[in-house]
């Protein structure tokens, strides 16, 4: 087995370039820039990790689970090497043929066909939640609107109880900033979640899962012997890690892009059946996930770059979405684009399992908003939150006038 | 490469010399080929890629996939015997010809 990670070609570039330092997650895009001119592949030294930050490339590593493989970890740790810092994931962290059983029973439940049930009543709490802003005048578009649109329909739909909710989006918050180093952002979020992890056992049991919820249809899958009934509460955890966090900055970043580009908001507001490819083109232009890695499971060779087994890849599908080689006009917030093949809910097997109920979300929402608002303008400075994987805000100060 | 038949519910046809490697909607997409709408890009999530194999290519292909079974339930237009998803078909050198038929409706 190959033990150091040294670069194994002359012709690879090295860069001190850190995906974690304040200032990129602060404004990632024009170090992605310099990082995509530098070469197909470059070497973090920082990290002793691979990069990869222009499309063809992030898509085909993360089209090829076989060769680019997540047990190893999908953060910077590579399990193969050290102990993970919490037990892998059984379907984040699983790879074929393992992957298969667990995937399966998600996407299952996660499916347009099952999740459809739950459209007219997404809806309603979209009007009322948008009505509630317009009442305000005034609002925060993360907290008031972003936050409270998941944490209200998407718990409720996986069935958890009205109190307590207010652990979910620490919890989700520590799990992605283990999708990077083990670093202080990611130390000091998992001291501060104590709480809120013992919060996320409970409610993940059986018995505190409403009965006819997302999570208790993961139980009736164990009932059905497809997966064991640990497994089926250890997925109902992954719900909330993946489920929450997400889709409450995905909002916050369609916030903040038509608020910045009121033409944009023009377009949408004639035509408000334009709410689904235009959350789409939201994912690309301002992604929420920004990186995270494979691993290699045999020598391979990118761009004319060998990689020896074993090698943690930081795909930045935050970069590959701004690829000016695969997208006209990268840096433009267009919601006509023709966006689809964007890599902003990952793509191949490992692709984002929740990602049709992000966009049954995201539309509702966001048609609802196009139906009954005017104009969107921000009175203050957004302040963003900062976590090694996921970008968003605490707060977006804004101002909203009804039709 | 696989020269790639597309039927419009109309019986409008496409053809799209597809390369060796990349899947039927991909090569719909990028060719503007109507009715792939292909939400998912590629991960076998959204049923919107739905596609009918032409009885006649039945052989020339794998046979359903385990995903396509299941995201199929999820297709918006009728599901049949020949239903695919043209993201799981993928061109070949092996493989020159093949027809697919759009389906009316795909979300």
């Amino acid at each position: 087995m190959v033990s150091v990670a040294t670069p194994s070609t002359n012709t690879l570039p090295t860069t001190d370039f850190d995906p974690y330092d304040e200032a990129v997650l602060l404004d990632p895009y024009p170090h992605y820039e310099t990082l995509r001119e530098l070469g197909p592949v470059v070497y973090l030294e920082r990290y002793g990790a691979y990069a990869l930050s222009r499309h063809d490339e992030v898509r085909a590593v993360l089209a090829d689970a076989e060769t680019y493989c997540s047990g190893a970890g999908v953060g910077l740790a590579n399990f193969f090497k050290e102990k993970p810092w919490r037990k892998p994931s059984i379907i984040l962290e699983a790879d074929p043929p393992f992957h298969a059983r667990t995937r399966k029973v998600v996407a299952r439940v996660l499916s347009p066909a099952s999740i459809s049930r739950l459209k007219s009543i997404f809806e309603s709490e979209a009007n009322s939640l948008v009505d509630k802003i317009l009442a305000m005048g005034d609002f925060d578009a993360a907290r008031d609107f972003s936050e409270a649109y998941p944490l209200k329909v998407f718990a409720d739909a996986v069935g958890l109880p009205a109190e307590g909710r207010e652990n979910l989006l620490p919890y989700g918050d520590m799990v992605f900033n283990g999708f990077g180093p083990i670093n202080e952002r990611f130390s000091t979020r998992l001291s501060e979640t104590t709480n809120s992890i013992e919060w996320i056992s409970q409610v993940c049991r059986r018995e505190n899962l409403a009965p006819d919820g997302l999570g208790a249809d993961l139980y009736k899958a164990a009932d059905a012997g497809e997966i064991t009934h640990e497994e089926a509460e250890m997925l109902v955890r992954t719900l909330l890690s993946a489920g929450l966090d997400t889709t409450v900055f995905t909002l916050c970043n369609a916030m903040l892009s038509f608020a910045e580009n009121p033409n944009q908001y023009a377009l949408l507001r004639e035509n408000p059946n334009l709410a689904r490819q235009a959350m789409e083109e939201v994912i690309r232009y301002e992604p929420t996930f920004h990186s995270f890695y494979r691993t290699t499971t045999r020598p391979v060779e990118i761009a004319g770059v060998k990689i020896d087994e074993n090698q943690k890849i930081c795909v930045i599908i935050g970069s590959a979405n701004r690829d000016p080689r695969r997208w006209e006009k990268p840096e433009e917030f267009d919601i006509n684009r023709k966006v689809t093949g964007h890599l902003g809910f990952g793509t191949g097997i490992h692709g984002c399992a929740g990602q049709m109920m992000a966009r049954l979300e995201g539309e509702i929402l966001l048609g609802a908003f196009a139906r009954k608002v005017k104009s969107i303008r921000l009175t203050g400075e957004p302040v963003r939150h900062l976590n090694n994987t996921v970008r968003g805000f605490e707060s977006m100060p804004a101002r909203v006038v009804a039709q | 490469m696989t020269q790639v038949t597309y039927i419009q519910p109309d019986g409008s046809e496409t053809k799209v010399d597809v390369p060796a490697g990349m899947s039927l909607m991909q090569g719909a997409i990028l060719n503007d080929v109507p009715g792939i709408v292909a939400e998912c890009g590629g991960s076998a999530m959204c049923a919107t890629c739905h596609v009918y194999l032409d009885p006649s290519c039945a052989d020339l292909v794998p046979p359903l996939a385990e995903v396509e079974i299941d995201m199929l339930e999820s297709a918006a237009s009728e599901r049949k015997e020949t239903s695919r998803l043209s993201c799981q078909l993928v061109a070949s050198d092996e493989l020159d010809a093949v027809t697919v038929h759009i389906p009316l409706s795909q979300n």
